[in-house]
């Protein structure tokens, strides 16, 4: 038997019973949209976290303090003291890596004006720190390294600090406000940035000298962080063997201690949280390919029912010249045609419902090619694999007793 | 005559049932010449069924041989089978076994679907020619359930026709049917054999519808009880001429 004819029979038998087609297409169809939706969902929020951490400037590096396992007990690095300012002074003067430098010390508190207080941080960072961490005033002027040395009492704010303790639109430069109990003057207000991809209001800050916050504030001569600009990307990877070199120096380690600080790239970030994400991707498409699974499982079973109930006309097909490998095609093209108009169907609705996420709850999609001919040709597959069976046992019935069968 | 349409010897048919044994065929022997309108009466479970399957090639014989048209039809495995029943079989069914929702054009077409060498309008055509030998040409697009019991057992002879078999099979063809359709599917029967030369073996219980062939074998148990030819078979069409007109009939 031709191509075409088979193709004629499967249609037809089709057609004479839509919505048992249909309600067997559901589950590719579901399964099919849902891969691509998931795949969609994943690869956009990729995206978008690379898109982010790529604008906070590419070659920022992040000096940590680290536990280096002294005396046996790990501590959060973050309890550490290691860094000070010599290591500033030993890191400095090497602008073939490192073009910019800042400390930075944090601290938890309550913004206040008058009967308004919000709960916010103020860093404490030099003044390259707006450029390595490509921030800029909006209004007003930054600090300047002069207010570094008197520990002036000056801040930059955030706009959410803004809108909780400025709520009537007043302009707030020039504006005394105390931070625990330290009044420091609003001089500059940072452009908004959002929410990071960690979901942290990156707008909910106070900037001010980190002599400030040390002396002012903290009481304590340790840095938090050390923020750092290399040179260019390329060098990225120079520039940290040689603050690790530095570091190591100005921290007095032998050679067979560990550092008890980390550096990070911003790339390693990067490639952590894409893989992070990638890893959801992958989460998200096998849970998506179960469904599809399912979706098959449904045309075995339901073609397994259509099978039973046309017996009486399996055995009328033989009896009129049908050969076993005839009616075996005419089901498996059968199962095809249900799992590839489902494939169609469920492609068209992965884009819909890929439009409808990114439209109502605004998360970034990207539908991508690899996810259409994929879940395309799982489902041939699953519609070969899962309708030879059935196809099979209808084939092999006796014509004589189909005829028979009521 | 050179060759016989069909030819059986010694046909024997048995059904294992478990440990036993049913002897549906006890040895029947008889030829069918090209062009002979034959019925096989009997009473039920005498083996017509059993017979006619195996005439139609749906079944082989346990012992014996059978020849259709020449073939040896012991020599032939599965598919060729069903292609000797596509190319040379017209089978008719007591419950018309048309395919539901389907056109009467596209259940005519069926037999055709199996059959490489026939072209989409060729089909057509063939199905189309098919209909008008049953004089159903105009209700080509309607489907089963819009037709009568007569019209769907025409539309099923007109899927028995369409590809040119050597001989038509019919099983109780119109037990399902009243009197006078009874008798308008004889009168086509009887119209494909004079004029088509259509070899037709006919199996019925009912004595008056034996009446219309040139030959009957009678079977009783699995075996021939009688083989008599008919010198001058009744005309189905005079017989309803004669019938009372009623409209009830007519749809
Ligand atoms: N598939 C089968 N299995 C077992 N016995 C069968 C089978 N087919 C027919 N028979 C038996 O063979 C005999 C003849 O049956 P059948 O040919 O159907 O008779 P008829 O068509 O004349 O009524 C019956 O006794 C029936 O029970
Ligand atoms: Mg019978």
């Amino acid at each position: 038997m031709n191509f075409s004819n088979l193709f004629r029979i499967a249609y037809r038998a089709l057609l004479r019973n839509k919505l048992r087609a249909f309600l067997t297409m559901l589950g590719i169809i579901i399964g099919v949209a849902s891969v691509i939706a998931m795949v969609a969902i994943g690869q956009g929020s990729k995206q978008s976290i690379h898109d982010q951490l790529s604008s906070m400037g590419t070659n920022m590096l992040t000096v940590q303090p680290a536990s280096n396992l002294n005396g046996g007990v790990r501590i959060a690095g973050t309890s550490f003291q290691t860094l000070t300012s010599k290591d500033i002074d030993a890191l400095k003067n090497h602008p073939q890596y490192i073009t910019e430098l800042s400390p930075s010390v944090s601290s938890k508190g309550q913004a206040i004006n008058g009967a308004l207080n919000w709960p916010t941080t103020m860093t404490g960072v030099s003044p390259e720190y707006l450029d390595i961490r490509k921030l800029s005033v909006k209004d007003g002027i930054p600090f300047t390294q002069n207010d570094v040395l008197t520990s002036a009492k000056v801040c930059l704010i955030g706009q959410t600090v803004i809108d909780n303790i400025f709520p009537n639109g007043e302009n707030p430069i020039g504006k005394i406000i105390r931070f625990g109990h330290i009044p420091f003057q609003i001089i500059g207000v940072l452009s908004p940035k959002g929410f990071n991809t960690f979901g942290q209001d990156q707008d909910d800050i106070l900037i001010a000298p980190y002599t400030t916050v040390q002396k002012r504030i903290l009481a304590t001569i340790y840095y938090s962080n050390i923020y750092a600009s290399a040179a260019s990307e390329d060098v990225t990877d120079l520039a940290v063997t040689e603050m690790t070199n530095k570091l190591r120096a100005s921290h007095r380690l032998r050679d067979s201690e560990d550092n008890d600080f980390t550096v990070r790239t911003q790339q390693e970030l990067i490639a952590t949280l894409s893989s992070t994400s990638g890893l959801l991707t992958v989460l998200l498409t096998v849970v998506a390919s179960i469904s599809l699974v399912i979706g098959g499982i449904g045309i075995m079973n339901i073609m397994y029912v259509s099978v039973t109930e046309r017996t009486k006309e399996i055995g009328l097909r033989m009896s009129i010249g049908a050969r076993g490998k005839d009616i075996l095609l005419q089901f498996l093209m059968e199962a095809i045609l249900i799992s590839i108009t489902g494939g169609v169907i469920g492609v068209l609705l992965g884009f819909l419902s890929t439009q409808i996420v990114t439209m109502t709850l605004g998360w970034p999609t990207i539908i991508s090619q690899s996810s259409v001919v994929l879940s395309f040709v799982v489902c041939a597959v699953t519609g070969i694999f899962f309708g030879y069976y059935p196809a099979q046992k209808a084939s092999r019935l006796d014509p004589i007793e189909a005829l028979r069968y009521e | 005559m050179s060759k016989k349409a069909l030819e059986i010897k010694e046909l024997k048919r048995e059904f294992k049932m478990g440990s036993e044994t049913v002897r549906a065929l006890k040895g029947i022997t008889f030829d069918v010449e090209p062009g002979e309108f034959v019925t096989i009466m009997g009473s039920s479970g005498s083996g017509k069924t059993t017979l006619l399957n195996i005439l139609g090639c749906l079944d082989k014989p346990t012992i014996g041989d059978y020849f259709l048209d020449g073939v040896d039809i012991k020599k032939l495995n599965r598919d060729e089978l069903a292609q000797l029943r596509n190319h040379k079989i017209g089978f008719v069914f007591q419950s018309y076994n048309l395919l539901a929702r389907t056109s009467a054009l596209e259940n005519v077409e069926l037999p055709l679907l199996y059959n490489k060498g026939i072209s989409v309008s060729e089909r057509r055509e063939r199905a189309m020619h098919a209909l008008e030998a049953v004089k159903l040409e105009n209700r080509f697009d309607h489907m089963p359930n819009q037709l009568s019991g007569g019209q769907q057992q025409r539309v099923a002879i007109a899927r028995a026709l369409v590809n040119q078999p050597v001989m038509i099979l019919a099983d109780e063809a119109t037990g399902n049917l009243d009197s006078r359709t009874s008798y308008e599917i004889m009168a086509l029967m009887q119209e494909l054999n004079s004029t088509q030369g259509k070899t037709i073996v006919f199996v019925t219980h009912e004595p008056d519808i034996a009446a219309f062939s040139s030959r009957t074998i009678q079977l009783r148990d699995g075996i021939v009880q009688k083989d008599t030819k008919n010198e001058n078979p009744k005309s189905a069409k005079e017989m309803l001429a004669a019938l009372p007109v009623t409209d009830d009939y007519k749809i």
